[in-house]
């Protein structure tokens, strides 16, 4: 894994996180319905890499545990956005998390055994603690309709679960 | 007799224990925890060995109830898990795939 990378990736996507630090940018519901969904086939994607590529166990399991997760919740997502008629729409941060997340892909791709299980969990607990940060701190904050923001509550207690998780994968593969 | 016997005093004292840890019992035995949004609740139970403890996920995912270096109950969304209390079953457990859940059993004396 290339630490510069990394850096350089989450710095884009902080980046574009903190673009709605202004009360008068904070994201309208439909954006943030749109972030949260698009932060959820992120891990997914991620997840299904790490099926094809890892032979660990733990590495599986864990990767197992964010595919069915990260789909429960979306379809959770999808089923309330119906039922509150408001269309997710697509903004600059969905965008920057999207090319963040394919050049991390295309970056994990490259690695195989040992090598692709650390970077896939490093990254996994880096990933969770940032969408975790971004929930806490701009979503859930600026989410108007309650049943919007609970949605989002739980998904940072099952984030903040699954970044426990993953930082006891990564310890074990030490 | 006071009223500050020790008789009235254990009476009371009873009284609120039984109100603190008798809240999941129900009658026939089975302790009842349900998974609400990635909560166990109650998260502390009281129990005797041979009662059975039955976790009700309310969830859309799959939990479990893990000892470390124990058990493990593997409770799937929507669905009922039971485990038969053992004297040994004083243990904290938690979820193995969202650690932030964490559960108590208390084993009373039989």
């Amino acid at each position: 894994m290339k630490p510069y990378l990394t850096a350089a990736v989450s710095a884009v996507s902080l980046l574009a996180l903190a673009s709605f630090s202004s009360a008068a940018d904070k994201p309208t519901d439909p954006q943030i319905a749109h972030i949260a969904y698009t932060a959820g086939v992120i891990d997914i994607e991620a997840a299904k890499l790490a099926l094809e590529k890892s032979k660990t166990k733990d590495v599986t399991e864990f990767a197992q545990e964010m595919l069915r997760d990260h789909e429960a919740v979306n379809v959770q997502a999808l089923d309330l956005a119906k039922k509150l008629n408001v269309t997710p729409e697509d903004n600059d941060t969905s965008k920057a998390l999207a090319d963040a997340a394919s050049a991390k892909r295309a970056e994990l791709a490259k690695l195989d055994g040992a090598a692709f299980d650390k970077a896939y969990v490093d990254n996994e607990v880096a990933y969770h603690k940032q969408v975790n940060g971004a929930l806490e701190t701009v979503l859930i904050p600026s989410a108007e309709n309650a049943e919007l923001k609970g949605l989002l509550e739980t998904g940072l207690k099952l984030f903040q679960g699954h970044q426990q998780h993953a930082e006891h994968v990564a310890a074990a593969l030490k | 007799m006071s009223s500050f016997s020790p008789t009235r005093r254990q009476v009371l004292l009873s009284g609120a224990l039984a109100l603190v840890t008798g809240a999941a019992r129900s009658h026939d035995g089975t302790v009842h925890v349900s998974i609400d949004k990635l909560v166990f609740s109650p998260a502390e139970v009281t129990v005797k060995p041979g009662a059975t403890i039955e976790w009700t996920n309310n969830d859309a995912f799959v939990h479990t109830a893990t000892v470390k270096g124990g058990w493990e109950v593997m409770i799937p969304p929507g669905k009922k898990a039971t485990r038969i209390v053992q004297a040994s079953d004083s243990v904290e457990y938690y979820c193995r795939f969202h650690p932030n859940m964490k559960g108590r059993i208390v084993v009373s004396p039989a």
